[in-house]
């Protein structure tokens, strides 16, 4: 579904990786290991376009994305390191105007529904710069139930999380996975049972 | 039509080119500036209005040409770079800028300098000079812009784009600057028309033309050398060429 | 379109939430004007003499610092990512943003203007003059300031590197802007001042937003 076709990265004039080549089909949830340093949120952000490899490219269902990013970005869902959330405004306002951007039809229930999911309840109307670090992590996670996306890139997304919530987070891997969905993500703690059956990708640390 | 540009894409085959090149610039610009500025300074006719004061335009109108022509010349490298992704675009940009930038210093000291015997003053915000102190800030923007990314390659692209703004405005700027002078001047004649100009004053002109542009050619060509070391340092083949330094000197 | 008014109803409200960081250019203009009768003379001649500039140079000094605030959060806290990931197109995105801006900030200088010209002894023709040359050169200096201010949103250090990109590129509109308002103080037409600073206006409205667009993904890699 996704591939990278023999991408090159290169930061401040040292090569991460060269003609690396990696594909994912539906149902895969692949977990990209490797030291720090070793390149793994630069091969995300070349995965979903936001950065530009020195040479080759990203193919979504076998299209360019570069040519094609509207079908391509209808079916992602990113969560960088960078919350995604402004802090002046609330975890509601946020999420209303995300999906907006996005396309996604909202519905002020749904998103109280999703954030008491994911354990906000009470929180909804607070400026989120007031929230704490885990709960402005949830705050982005609630994108994973609001929006129906195919490809998930997720980069270290378990940061800041309490134990019950990597336990939910896994497990919404897992159901995305088992529904056709295809999951790319990075952490420093290994993925337990909790997600699923899982691909290793590791990344190198280049002299 | 430009197929045979493409090698140079590689920053091998570019420092190929550098090394090939620089002996070339350096003995023309040597030999050009030599002549033009002997015959220009020693030998040209005087002038009958301004004596021996105005042979200062054979370092000064060289010098201001070329400001432009560099300036120019960057934004099309910057071009070069957007367009096809090529590094050393990037690196032939950053080379020139700050010989861009000497050239025009040049051109407002030796402008500043003759306007002192003829209206007695250092500075006057003549049309050209106003002109040439801006391009200078232009140069100045996009060398401090480059110098504020830390990864080089990013650092290109940024001074790449103020590059090419400042080349869009720089038609704008130097005709407002010349309406601007008509408005607050009056009918004064710049100091810097020639109106006619005899062909025993020409020729030396255009030599130091020649002589200045194979000058910038050659610091260019040093400064892009540098460049590329410095950046593909694991490269292998610049790992090769350092060890052929070392045991060369050995 | 629903999209992107939906941009400018968040710029606006978050706009509104940042109070104070949308008044401190505008005292920051009010502060340099008043320098002027300090620095150089109180004269009422003097003023009006050079007025129409010391207006001008004082606005763009503060909108170059109320400019860093374009897209300083969204980058920084992640939204401008997501923008990008949106399927929206960039270059629309940040024409909307820059409009948010630009009203923002342009919309309080409006209503300081009458002080201003007051305090540097305007005549009335010279007021109406200078509010036309406020209304077509501060979204240029907005639109063309847009494309600095995503080239350097993503370094620590902004501020003076944004003044040292911009300023002799604000230069022309500086030259015609005070020219228009001079030529009113002497009763003279000024309606080609005003039609150059319009041209490059709309050949920044055309262009801008691309290479704001460019600035923005630059800044992302």
């Amino acid at each position: 579904m996704l591939e990278a076709c023999s991408v090159t990265c290169s930061k401040r004039d040292r090569v991460l990786f060269e003609n690396l080549s990696l594909g994912v089909k539906a149902g895969d949830l692949l977990y990209l290991r490797g030291p720090n340093g070793a390149g793994k949120t630069s091969l995300l952000r070349i995965l979903t376009g936001l950065s530009v490899p020195d040479t080759g490219s990203v193919k979504f269902a076998g299209q360019d994305i570069k040519a094609y990013p509207s079908e391509y970005y209808q079916q992602l869902l990113y969560l960088g390191h960078k919350s995604g959330t402004n802090g002046s405004l609330s975890a509601l306002d946020n999420l209303q105007f995300w999906l907006a951007q996005h396309g996604v039809q909202n519905n002020q229930d749904r998103l109280y529904e999703v954030l008491a999911k994911v354990g906000l309840v009470g929180l909804e109307d607070v400026p989120v710069r007031f929230l704490s670090a885990g709960q402005q992590r949830r705050v982005a996670l609630a994108r994973l139930w609001l929006k129906r996306a195919q490809v998930w890139i997720l980069d270290e997304p378990f940061t800041a999380l309490d134990v019950k919530g990597v336990a939910m987070l896994e497990n919404a891997m897992k159901v995305h996975v088992e529904s056709g969905g295809v999951v790319i993500t990075t952490s420093h703690q290994m993925l337990s049972n909790e997600a699923g059956e899982h691909r290793v990708f590791d990344l190198e640390y280049r002299f | 039509m430009w197929k045979w540009l493409h090698p140079y894409a590689k920053t091998e085959r570019a420092y190929q080119l550098c090394i090939t090149l620089q002996p070339w610039f350096w003995a023309g610009a040597l030999l050009c500036l030599t002549v033009g500025t002997v015959w220009g300074l020693a030998f040209a006719p005087q002038d009958y209005q301004q004596g021996d004061s105005f042979r200062i335009i054979y370092i000064h109108v060289p010098s201001a040409i070329l400001s432009m022509g560099t300036y120019v010349a960057m934004a099309i490298a910057a071009l070069v770079g957007m367009v096809w992704q090529w590094r050393t675009a990037y690196m032939s940009m950053i080379a020139m800028a700050p010989i861009g930038a000497v050239m025009t210093f040049i051109a407002l000291f030796t402008g500043a300098a003759w306007g002192k015997p003829m209206w007695g003053a250092w500075w006057v915000w003549d049309a050209r000079l106003t002109s040439e102190l801006i391009l200078l800030f232009l140069y100045m923007g996009v060398i401090a812009l480059y110098g504020a990314f830390e990864d080089k390659q990013q650092a290109g692209k940024a001074a790449g784009v103020m590059a090419l703004v400042g080349v869009v405005n720089i038609p704008i700027i130097h005709y407002s600057v010349e309406w601007w002078n008509t408005l607050h001047q009056g009918a004064t004649i710049s100091k810097f028309d020639n109106p006619s100009i005899a062909p025993e004053m020409l020729w030396p002109l255009l030599i130091n033309l020649l002589g200045f542009a194979l000058f910038i050619g050659a610091v260019t060509t040093v400064r892009l050398r540098n460049e590329i070391v410095l950046r593909e340092l694991h490269r292998p083949w610049v790992q090769a060429l350092a060890k052929q330094h070392v045991e060369g000197k050995r | 379109m629903s999209l992107y008014t939906g941009i400018f109803k968040r710029d606006l409200h978050i706009a509104f939430k940042q109070k104070a960081e949308l008044v401190q250019p505008l005292m920051f203009l009010l502060m340099v004007v008043t320098l002027f009768p300090l620095g150089v003379s109180p004269a009422p001649e003097t003023l009006q003499r050079i007025g129409p500039g010391v207006i001008w140079i004082a606005a763009i000094l503060s909108s170059l610092l109320a400019m860093e605030r374009l897209f300083r959060d969204d980058f920084n806290d992640g939204a401008l990512e997501q923008y990008m990931l949106s399927g929206m197109a960039l270059p629309a995105i940040s024409a909307v943003k820059v409009a948010v801006h630009w009203l923002v900030s342009f919309v309080p200088l409006l209503v300081l203007s009458p002080l201003l010209a007051m305090f540097l002894n305007l005549t009335y023709d010279m007021y109406i003059a200078l509010m036309l040359t406020l209304l077509l050169g501060s979204p240029l200096l907005s639109l063309v300031g847009a494309i600095a201010v995503g080239l350097t949103v993503g370094l620590q250090k902004g501020g003076v590197l944004l003044a040292l990109l911009l300023i002799p590129v604000f230069i022309p509109l500086l030259i015609f802007a005070t020219s228009a308002v001079d030529s009113a103080a002497l009763q003279l037409p000024y309606q080609s001042q005003l039609a150059i600073i319009a041209a490059m206006l709309l050949l920044a409205a055309a262009l801008a937003p691309f290479a704001i667009a460019y600035s923005l993904r630059v800044s992302q890699n």
